[in-house]
This record gives structure tokens, sequence and C-alpha cells, in this order.
């Protein structure tokens, strides 16, 4: 099934480009990467004064393809095309963009599917934990590899804005501009529970085998599947759930008293079945460990306002109003702790009935904020540039 | 910019830490950023004004005033400022109880519903005042609270706030003779200036 409602033309077929760092990488978790790869894209042109890059922070399950397309007949664009294009809200004409796989990641990054060192199989369970400074340490080595000295914004949502918080305080003149859509300053007990029972699916499917499915040529797909299907409740709202599915039937008949199977219990189970075929269990383990360790205060004396002081950056934090995973409460102590700390800080919440799964939707206003906070940072990175 | 919001400006010191409540389209902010280099933020609900501040470079947040200022710390701000807003939030006493505890200071504006105009529509034509400085009607005003220049000095009276400065204008905010003679007749907008109790 083809999906003509996206614009995938607008940015046209996107090669992914590999970067590699040769020396070792020392993690925060102590361990030590003796090198790595990142699998990246970029859309738009990188000016002369090299003051109009943006990076993009994917989320838990995002990868390196956020715009256009990787063939001309693929069915669907990559995940954030909706934002990211000519005279989109993240504006390639302006700006030049930059889209990566995550280390750890399942989508040609080095990770738990990477080869490794010793060339003994895959890393499997046993690639080290990432946290979301390292991330954020191996995006700056790929920011020096394309001579990126200061990017005008780090935008990512969940996860992804976590990232980009990070970016802020821990490479205060590298960063402008950090935009945080349906992010937190660290997970509650509520979320943090979330994904360890999504863990928890996957650590107990027979198929898992301790993390080495791969070399028993096996993959924990139901586990895979119930976590996500776990995960994509927690990323919609009852009422929207109610305004889509409602109690719609598949199949079958009630009247006549046949078993019956409720939409939304068939697009669940498609969207499980969807991702156990393209996500990678262990990497899956590994970005929810990410999100549950992410908490920058922490080496601040749990301060967040001492840990925001040290960023340079003006701050866009916005959230949605139905977001129960990421609530606008959370996004509402990123705000003042930058107002405590002085930083300039701009937020809205949004008003949508879709949940967590706001940040990836086409809303307008939402739209409408960011593409007007952009195109005013635009105007100011020439007062920079003099 | 609007000639209260020139008035506002020139009471605030240079690089002064700066609360504007119902901010609107963030001119007054915008202006204070521009030749007083002050670290401001401003209040709003509406989404057109929302993204009209972004577009200026002003520190918009998003945040409903009925909901209260408890999130902001205690002597945050050097100013706290509300322009012709107290009239329709559900709860102005306790805003203003909470803008002098997060402010220094702060300067407040608002219409005064005992200006002779409107003295003359209830008294004379015993209808709600319909007026310049007071034009909607009475089912679609978004002026919930409505008070004269008596009333609020009164309630700071009682709640021992400091009246630091009162300006009062007429029509069109233009200063006027009667206005600063009988204010509570002639005048259409105050400006207060106030200060914690000493």
């Amino acid at each position: 099934m083809k999906d003509r409602a996206f614009e995938g033309g607008d940015l046209g077929v996107i090669t992914p480009q590999i970067f590699r760092w040769g020396s070792t990488f020392p993690l925060r978790s102590g361990a030590t990467l003796p090198g790595f790869e990142l699998v990246y894209e970029t859309y738009g042109e990188l000016n002369s004064q090299r003051s109009n890059a943006i990076l993009i922070c994917h989320a838990l399950s995002g990868h390196h393809h956020a715009a256009g397309l990787h063939a001309p007949q693929d069915d669907k664009p990559g995940w954030w095309n909706n934002c990211i294009g000519p005279d989109k809200a993240i504006d390639t004409n302006r700006f030049f963009v930059v889209a990566l796989n995550n280390l750890g990641g399942c989508h040609g990054s080095t990770g738990p599917c990477s080869a490794r060192p010793d060339g003994a199989g895959n890393w499997g369970p046993d690639f080290p934990t990432v946290a979301v400074e390292d991330w954020v340490r191996s995006q700056a080595l790929l920011a020096d590899h394309l001579g990126i000295k200061i990017f005008a914004a780090v935008i990512g949502g969940s996860l992804g804005g976590m990232q980009a918080m990070q970016w802020g305080i821990d490479f205060p003149d590298r960063v402008r501009a950090a935009i945080l859509i349906a992010s937190a300053a660290k997970l509650t007990a509520q979320n943090i529970a979330f994904n360890e029972i999504a863990r928890h699916a996957i650590t107990s499917d027979p198929h898992f085998s301790a993390g080495r499915y791969r070399a028993n040529g096996e993959n924990p797909d139901v586990g895979l599947a119930l976590a996500r299907m776990i995960g994509h409740v927690t990323y919609l709202s009852a009422s929207g759930m109610g305004q889509r599915f409602g109690r719609q039937l598949k199949s079958g008949d009630l009247a006549l008293g046949q078993d019956v199977e409720f939409q939304v219990q068939s697009y669940l189970r498609y969207q499980g079945q969807t991702f156990s075929r393209q996500f990678d269990a262990n990497t899956y383990i590994l970005m929810t460990r990410a999100l549950d360790l992410f908490d920058p205060a922490a080496a601040y004396g749990d301060d967040l306002v001492d840990a925001l002081s040290r960023a340079k950056a003006r701050f866009l934090v916005i959230s949605f109003s139905s977001d129960w995973r990421f609530s606008a409460e959370r996004s509402g102590e990123i705000v003042h702790a930058l107002i405590r700390a002085k930083k300039n800080v701009v937020s809205s919440v949004i008003e949508s009935e879709h949940g967590h799964d706001s940040f990836l939707l086409p809303l307008p206003r939402y739209l409408a904020v960011l593409g007007t906070y952009l195109r005013q940072l635009h105007e100011t990175l020439d007062q920079h540039a003099t | 910019m609007r000639p209260d919001l020139s008035i506002i400006a020139e009471l605030i010191k240079p690089s002064a830490r700066v609360l504007d409540l119902g901010c609107g389209e963030g001119d007054l902010l915008s202006y204070l950023q521009e030749t007083k280099g002050v670290n401001g933020y401003g209040l709003d609900v509406d989404p057109t004004n929302i993204t009209t501040c972004i577009a200026k470079g002003v520190n918009v947040i998003e945040h409903d005033l009925d909901a209260g200022l408890q999130d902001f710390a205690d002597d945050a701000f050097d100013m706290v400022v509300m322009t012709e807003t107290l009239q329709s939030v559900r709860y102005p006493d306790a805003l203003l109880r909470e803008m002098l505890r997060i402010g220094k200071e702060c300067i407040v504006t608002f219409p005064n519903f005992a200006h002779w105009r409107c003295r003359l529509h209830l008294g004379l034509l015993g209808q709600m005042p319909v007026v310049q400085h007071l034009p909607d009607s009475w089912f679609d005003t978004p002026n919930i609270r409505l008070c004269t220049f008596d009333d609020f000095e009164r309630l700071c009276r009682e709640h021992r706030y400091q009246i630091i400065q009162r300006f009062v204008v007429g029509p069109d905010y233009h200063q006027q003779f009667l206005a600063n003679q009988m204010p509570n007749l002639f005048g259409t907008i105050a400006f207060y200036r106030l200060g914690r109790s000493s």
C-alpha cells in the first residue's frame, strides 16, 4: 500500500553516509569501545560560515532516515518528513540538517548487531551500556568530521530532547538553540516501570536466549512485539485511541454470537509484528536503559538549575496536552529550571489528542511554533557571523 | 508601541529581571530587551500571541495565569508587570500577592469602572457600561473582575501593599488635568507601582 499523502519528493532520494571513528571511545559506564561507525544523512546545504547546521536527535525507535526517500519507489519517507524539507518547519532552504543513528542502534551504526572487534560473532548483549552523554560526545565527533563548530540548533523529541538538553550542558559553546520536544529532565518511576515491563517482555521470550538469539538464528519476535504494543499504548491517549478506534470491530459479529476482533487489537498486533521484524531486541533494551539512566542534574548535586546554568544556548520547550508518558508538567520543570538559571526560553503546550506520539505528527500549531522559532533563529545567525 | 507600554518601560531599570503577565504580542519585552538589555519573560495563553512573540525573539511561556504562579521562585524578578489583565483573571487578589512574592516590585494597570461615563451608563441609563476603555458587552467581555481605583487602593491597604507610584490617564492614555485631580471620576486607566509592605 503506497501512502500518497506524504510529500516525499520534496527532498528526493537521500543516500546515507558513514562516519568512522578509529580511536578508542570511553563510555560513561567505564567500558571503552575500540572505535565506532555512525550512519547519518544530511539535507540542505552548509553555508559558507558553517553557521546553519541543525542536528536531529532521534527517540527510542528512531534512526538516521529522518526525511526524504532511500529509493524512488519507497512506500514511506523518513520518520520526520512532515517537518524536515524545503519550506517546512525545519526548512532545508535555510538550514543544513544532520540526522544520525545513535551508537548502539540497529540501523547501521555500531551496536549490538555489529561484529565484535575480535571477530567472534556480533556484540549482542555484550555491547556496553550507552548513556545519553555518550551519544552527545559521539555526535560532537560527527560534527567535527562535518566541519561544524557550532550547531544553530540541536532538536529532539522524547529521548531526542534529552540529547538536546545534554548538548546544551556538555557543549555550551557548540549549540545556539536547544529544542526539547515532549521530553523530561529525568524519567518518573512510572515511566521507568513501563520500560521495565517492555524489557521483561523481551527477556522472558524463550527465543531471547540471554540476548544471544542471533547466534542461534532466532529472534524474540513475540517479546519484542509485546514490548512495542505496551509502549505504543502509552504513546497514545485514551481519548485519541477512542476517536481512532472506538469499539469498531475488525471481524466477527457480536449479534451472531461470533468471536470478534476489535480494530484496536488488530492495529496493535500489526504494530508489534512489524516492529519485531525491523528492530533489534538488544538495541531496544539498550535504548530504554539510556532513557532510564538519563539525569543530567545528578552530576550537579541533583540541582537541575545548576546543571542548566552551564548552558549558553537558548531553549525552546514544547509539550502536548494529552501526553501522559512525557507530560507537560515534566516539560514545565525544565522551563522553570531554565528561568531560574536565567536562560532564554520559549515554551508552548500544544493542544493535541494524540498523546506522546504528537511530536511526530504534522499538527499545524506545533509546526507553526517550531517553524517560527527556527526562522527567527535563522535571522540571528547573520548577527553572530559578523 | 502602545502609549501605556512606553510609560511602563520608563519605570524599568536596565538589565532588570522582568516578568510580564499577559504579555500579548510581546511589544514591551521586545522593547525592553533591545533598549535596556533586560532578562525578561512573558506569560500568555493565546496561540497567535505566542507565535508573534516567538517571531520577535521574546521569551514567551505558554501559561494560564488562573493556574497560579507557584512554580516561580521568591524574589525571582526585579519587576513583575501586568497590563490591563487584572480585571480578567479569576483570582486577582491571590495573583497580586503572588506578584509581590516573586517580584520585588510590580506594576499593575487596569481600567476604572468608576469613570464618569461608566457611572452615566449604569446610573442614568441603567445599563452595563460599554465605553471606549471598556468596549465589550456584558455577555462577551473578558473583564470579569472590574473594579474602581478606590476599590483597588482599599485592597492594597488591607494587604499593606506599598503604593510607590500612581499614574492616572484619561482617554487614549493622555494625561489630563481632571484625571489627575479626581482620578476615580475622570481617570480611565491607572498605573500602580507596588512594593511589599515596609
